[in-house]
């Protein structure tokens, strides 16, 4: 026996590597426990193989960064004015838009809060740099340089300003892995703007994202908008997805169609992103505003040393008469929209 | 054991100082991370393949070039997001074939490297291909023409990279 062991050691070796590997990646793959961590076996392999490499990705990073803008800045320099009386004229012209849109504005607020509608916004949000990838296309992700120690947590959403990118799927104390929603694995819930149908976003083996649970039959065209619906409780309602670029049936899934889709967000080439650590969850600003109000408890509101009087003697409140609109809100959180202001930016 | 000595007569024996042993996988895997970054099509690449290659070929160790296969293999497992395993069998499987290789012929001309690094890429994606199906069961793909397109880039590469990279060889034997 120990004469065959010695005859065969490569052989023995390898058998013995093999073995310990197939018995290591069964352990991954089984179904998980309900809440346990995904990934929690191989946790420590992990932590050590991405900390060994995203420090010198980190500088790589940043001595690009730093390199570029010098000589960036310089030649922005050199058109400035130009481009501020461009600028200057476009913001005019949204000035204009804005104040027309307004007024849909208010009225879509006024039946959302009919329907007791509950908004989710963006209620805080953290700017990234992107310092590496996985390398493959086999596994489409890319890490960032926040981590559990600024707040990022993993399932939190990460966009940037042209649309959603992915969802962090591990967070580490200075990185995080970002899972694109180009990944076979990815998923999110979506909506086709024209039409108002419903479908799940997934990820393929080629990297394109492709809309699923679409029947044939649905009138969907090249360049259709795609947005979030925010049914995923990860990506806020109304976020950029992208536009489809190919409507053809499904032919794993019969009745449905494959829609493939061209991501907003430029996903091969990202550098900076957003992850968003908090959402919020209110009524529309109109519901509360509007609720329905007696005459005293508006003339209180305005007059204060007068509300003695009216709690008093509220049969004489009659007398008392409002003399002003009510008055609006102080502040108005802005309604998903992917244009949170960056609280931090990386150094 | 009188196979293995037969088959190494003639041929030289390589070894690497400590630190190029673990310099060099260590950059691949920093290369092959970061450049994709700023130049997407070199996902198609395999640099820390090309290095398990050349570490295995060079020492004409099986047991060296599976341990080498193994180690880097897991460690380009550990930045995915999936199973750990998938590249670390698949290089597994390749450092042994490689060094084994080594073990019987002179793998030191540039058309022998190109022939077997374009015959060793597939073999990897094949052998990565059957064990994420069968048993990660993961939606991956293979498609003949990107395949060999891509085995075609990675020979070339590894042309010149082994070029370089023979410059930190020293002779054992």
């Amino acid at each position: 026996m120990e004469n065959f062991f010695i005859r065969y050691r490569n052989e023995t070796v390898l058998v013995a590597i093999l073995f310990a590997q197939v018995i290591g990646l069964a352990t991954q793959v089984r179904v998980p426990k309900p809440g346990a961590e995904p990934g929690q076996s191989s946790r420590l392999i992990r932590v050590w193989a991405v900390n060994m490499v995203t420090p010198f990705q980190k500088l790589f990073v940043y001595t690009g960064s730093g390199l570029r803008s010098v000589f960036s800045n310089y030649i922005d320099l050199r058109n400035v004015r130009e481009q501020n009386q461009e600028l200057q004229k476009q913001l005019d012209q949204i000035r204009l838009e804005k104040a027309s849109l307004q007024q849909e504005v208010d009225q879509a607020r006024r039946l959302q809060a009919l329907l007791d509608f509950k908004q989710t916004y963006i209620a805080k949000t953290l700017a990234a740099q992107v310092i590496g990838t996985s390398g493959t296309d086999l596994s489409r992700v890319i890490y960032i340089d926040r981590g559990t120690n600024d707040g990022v947590a993993a399932g939190m959403a990460v966009i940037t300003p042209d649309g959603i990118v992915g969802k962090v799927s591990r967070a580490d104390r200075r990185t995080s892995q970002v899972l694109l929603i180009s990944d076979p694995s990815s998923g999110a819930g979506v909506l086709l703007e024209r039409q108002r149908l419903n479908g799940v976003l997934k990820g393929s083996a080629s990297g394109v994202p492709v809309i699923q649970n679409v029947m044939i039959g649905e009138n969907i065209e090249v360049g259709d908008s795609v947005i979030t619906t925010g049914g995923d409780r990860v990506f806020p309602k109304g976020l950029k997805v992208g536009t489809v670029t190919h409507v053809a049936p499904d032919p794993e899934h019969d009745p449905f169609l494959a829609i493939k889709v061209k991501p907003a967000a430029d996903l091969s080439r990202l550098e900076e992103v957003l992850v968003v650590t908090e959402l919020g969850e209110r009524l529309p600003a109109v519901a509360e505003e509007e609720k329905p109000r007696t005459a005293s408890e508006m003339l209180a509101q305005r007059l204060p040393s007068v509300k003695k009087k009216v709690e008093e003697a509220p049969a004489a409140g009659s007398t008392a008469r409002p003399q002003a609109t009510p008055q609006k809100p102080a502040t108005n959180p802005t309604p998903a929209k992917p244009t949170p202001p960056p609280e931090e930016r990386p150094q | 054991m009188a196979r293995a000595s037969l088959s190494r007569e003639g041929i030289e024996v390589h070894r690497f100082s400590w630190l190029v042993s673990i310099a060099v996988p260590l950059f691949a895997l920093f290369l092959q991370a970061s450049v994709p970054l700023r130049f997407p099509s070199f996902a198609i690449f395999d640099l820390p393949l090309l290095v398990t290659i050349f570490f295995a070929v060079a020492r004409r160790n099986q047991i060296v070039g599976t341990v080498t296969g193994c180690v880097i293999g897991l460690a380009q497992d550990s930045l995915t997001h999936q199973p750990i395993g998938l590249f670390g069998i698949a290089k597994t499987f390749v450092g042994y074939a490689a060094s084994s290789i080594g073990v019987r012929i002179d793998v030191e001309n540039p058309g022998s490297r190109l022939i077997m690094t374009f015959a060793f890429y597939l073999l990897h994606g094949a052998i990565y291909q059957v064990v994420a199906r069968s048993m990660a069961q993961l939606p991956v793909e293979w498609n003949w023409g990107s395949a060999l397109g891509a085995a075609f880039a990675n020979a070339f590469l590894a042309v010149i990279l082994f070029f370089l990279l023979d410059r930190f060889k020293q002779r054992a034997r």
